[in-house]
């Protein structure tokens, strides 16, 4: 028994994190927050060579063939550098053809999709976290029509992944006739939300029936768990690096317990949630019995402490933690996000409870 | 990560399983017939003691951290009790392996992991709580002896203990951690008096010692005069451990979920009521994430690494879980949860809310929720220490 990470694991995340460094320091994330016609391509493409576009495609198909674990580091890392990068399609959309795709299909996109040539983005909102303002999707005769909201990279993916009411996942290309993208502004700038509409638009079934749908939606859990862990272990060390440099009533603030406690707070928070993310991701792929539940655990959970960290790590840093100055703000929103899509952890615990047969029926 | 069984491990686990299955009729409600028979029995097996040698009556098996884990697991599911975890084979006996003399070990250890020697834990004082190393019971040197005097607080089972360990200062003159001494001592040596200490829960779980010019050996110093705080600090971690630990914690959390799902209120189940239903969930991934914690902390264990960050939060996040849990029952049983004592409509005994009561007090007890955040801000994250005041 090993409940740890391998060296290529680790190996995985610190190259990652070193190429964020290079290619998308907060300066380019603040140029992409202000300028909604900057697409990061630049940084995207930096990514796709590192081989984050075929993280997930089986390596027959151009792809790493990793599991969700390590796509649930690469999360992590994204979360802690706030990259501006639609990630969700990049694991969904291999996992969809995999369990649902045809040989075709597979052929067709697994390939362009490890180059990076095609980004991905799953439009699956509404039958997980339930439907608004009219919102939903209705497939009929090969087209579906409706509208689905909430889509993370939705206004720049060539392909997308479009749940359907009845909890179906259907392809539809980027190109397709019929199809209309807005632009869904957000809290979190670092991420662009799409609302689609749908008008007839040709879509090609995926296999697997409201199944798939199920594995998307844990994994999708895991990787936004994932993306807090990562935004919210930002927030803790630049708290505690800003409560060393600090001086107030000439000591350095983290001398003082009513600061420094705050930090141990936040550590006692995160440090065993990163455990729980690791095993929902690990049980995904390994635990069947356990996958939904964890998974719904680590959405729910750290959206909790995420929240807490969030807000924590902002007051230790004083007033300037609220400027637009000091960039706080991306993770304190990027986290906010999270803990939203897919279902707030309201929605999601009252999944976890289900699941385990708590809930009668 | 890889979390499946070896066959040889799958093995183990078969065999504990039929060892409980063949067992079930020599406990019941979690609490064996005959504690000392129990004990005689898991020690016999390997399901106690298990690595301690067999000279110092241990199972004497090598230290394997996936068999103390499957152990563990294999006892939670099948509600067996584990064998006797008090304070003399927590503690002591861990301690003594560390850093007593031969003569020690063999003195002491045997008859206290059979049951035959109880022991309290003589730490805290008066003056002496989270600061623990200004203590000031002494020993005054006399021939052979010492002569302890002063008093000791917080001590549980000194009512029925045989022995305690206790730390004692030796070198009055040394420096506030230098002075101290880690002894054994005798609790029906005369000048001894131990006066119970009743808590909010009814009941006296602990006790104030007085000691009056006790004659004890100074052949019962563990660990080196003058060296008894570094001793202590030894045994302190095992009990941080045992403070935590998640599997306890884990067969709370089931307890918990077969209350909430078995009792009902107007003919509706506990579960039923969605708010109690979202805190069971919150509190279950708060239970999952200690249980993985610590699976993260065994192995890290096992390659010898540094538990870090990961290790220092369990005893703050497990005791305070363990309260949330008794709340969470408290809460869900309504006008039923404020019942104690006795009565036909207690639930469990009023182990809820006895629990409720006196897990604030390990919240409290083996260094404060305060002083563990400290101990995480500044060993676990790089902080400062407070400095200190100014000599007046």
């Amino acid at each position: 028994m090993d409940f740890s990470l391998t060296p290529d694991q680790r190996l995985l995340q610190d190259s990652l994190a070193r190429t964020l460094a290079e290619v998308s320091p907060l300066e380019r994330v603040r140029r992409f927050a202000d300028d909604p016609t900057d697409k990061a391509a630049d940084v995207w493409r930096a990514l796709s060579e590192f081989g984050l576009a075929g993280l997930a495609v089986p390596e027959g198909s151009g792809g790493l063939g990793l599991g969700l674990l390590d796509a649930a580091l690469a999360s992590e890392t994204l979360g802690q550098a706030v990259a501006p990068v639609p990630f969700l399609g990049v694991v969904l959309a291999p996992l969809a053809l995999m369990h649902g795709g045809s040989e075709a299909q597979r052929a067709e996109w697994l390939p362009k999709l490890a180059s990076g040539e095609v980004l991905a983005a799953a439009a699956i909102s509404e039958p997980i976290a339930g439907a608004r303002d009219g919102a939903g999707v209705v497939a009929e005769g090969g087209r579906l029509s409706g509208k689905a909201m909430f889509v993370p990279g939705g206004l720049a993916a060539g392909l997308l992944l479009v749940a359907d009411v009845a909890g179906h996942v259907h392809l539809v290309r980027g190109d397709a006739e019929g199809l209309a993208r807005s632009f869904m502004p957000s809290i979190d700038p670092t991420r662009r939300l799409a609302e689609l509409g749908f008008d007839a638009v040709a879509a090609e079934p995926l296999a697997g029936g409201p199944q798939l749908l199920a594995r998307l939606r844990d994994a999708a859990w895991v990787i936004l768990a994932a993306d807090t862990l990562g935004a919210a272990q930002a927030m803790l060390d630049k708290a505690v690096a800003y409560a060393q440099e600090r001086r107030q009533f000439g000591r350095v603030i983290g001398s003082f317990q009513a600061v420094k406690h705050l930090c141990a707070e936040m550590a006692a928070e995160l440090e065993p949630a990163r455990a729980l993310v690791w095993y929902a991701a690990y049980a995904f792929d390994h635990a069947p019995d356990d996958a939904s539940l964890m998974a719904a655990h680590a959405k729910a959970h750290l959206s909790e402490i995420g929240r807490f960290i969030a807000r924590t790590a902002t007051e230790v840093h004083g007033g300037v933690g609220m400027t637009d100055l000091l960039g706080l703000h991306y993770w304190f929103k990027r986290i906010g996000v999270n803990r939203q899509l897919l279902g707030g952890p309201e929605k999601v615990r009252e999944y976890a409870a289900r699941v385990q047969g708590l809930v009668e029926v | 990560m890889d979390l499946t069984l070896t066959p040889e491990m799958a093995r183990f686990r078969d065999e504990v399983r039929s060892f409980l299955d063949a067992h079930r009729d020599d406990h019941a409600h979690g609490a064996p017939k005959d504690v000392r028979a129990w004990q005689a029995l898991l020690i016999a097996n390997g399901y106690a003691a298990r690595t301690i040698p067999k000279d110092y009556g241990g199972y004497g098996a090598e230290p394997d951290i996936l068999k103390a884990r499957i152990i563990a697991e294999e006892f939670i599911r099948a509600g067996a009790p584990r064998g006797i975890a008090n304070q003399g084979v927590s503690m002591l006996v861990p301690t003594l392996l560390e850093v007593g003399s031969e003569e020690q070990k063999r003195r002491w250890i045997g008859p206290t992991l059979r049951g035959e020697i109880v022991w309290c834990q003589g730490y805290s004082e008066p003056g002496a709580g989270s600061d623990l190393a200004s203590l000031q019971t002494r020993a005054v040197e006399d021939g052979d002896d010492f002569l302890i005097s002063g008093s000791k607080l917080w001590t549980s089972t000194a009512q029925f203990a045989d022995m305690m360990f206790c730390l004692v200062r030796t070198e009055p003159q040394a420096a506030k951690h230098e002075g101290i001494s880690y002894v054994l001592i005798p609790m029906d040596t005369p000048g001894i008096e131990v006066r119970p200490l009743k808590t909010m829960t009814g009941q006296a779980e602990f006790n104030e010692v007085f000691f009056t010019d006790v004659r004890v050996p100074q052949a019962n110093v563990v660990g080196g005069r003058g060296r008894g705080w570094f001793v202590a600090n030894t045994t302190l971690k095992h009990e941080r451990g045992m403070l935590g630990d998640p599997n306890a914690t884990e067969a709370r959390l089931g307890s918990l979920i077969e209350l909430l799902t078995t009792e009902t209120v107007d003919g509706e189940r506990l579960i039923d009521n969605p708010v109690f239903r979202d805190r069971l969930m919150q509190l279950q991934a708060r239970v999952f994430a200690m249980k993985f914690n610590g699976l993260r902390l065994l192995t890290a264990a096992v390659s010898g690494e540094p538990a870090g960050l990961a290790g220092l939060v369990v005893k703050l996040q497990g005791c305070e879980l363990n309260h949330q849990i008794a709340a969470l029952a408290i809460d869900a049983l309504g006008e039923a949860g404020i019942l104690y004592q006795d009565g036909p409509h207690l639930r469990a005994k009023g182990a809820w809310q006895r629990n409720y009561m006196f897990d604030l007090g390990l919240i409290i007890g083996g260094g404060t929720a305060q002083i563990q955040k400290n101990i995480i801000a500044e060993r676990g994250l790089g902080l400062p220490r407070e400095p200190s005041p100014a000599k007046a």
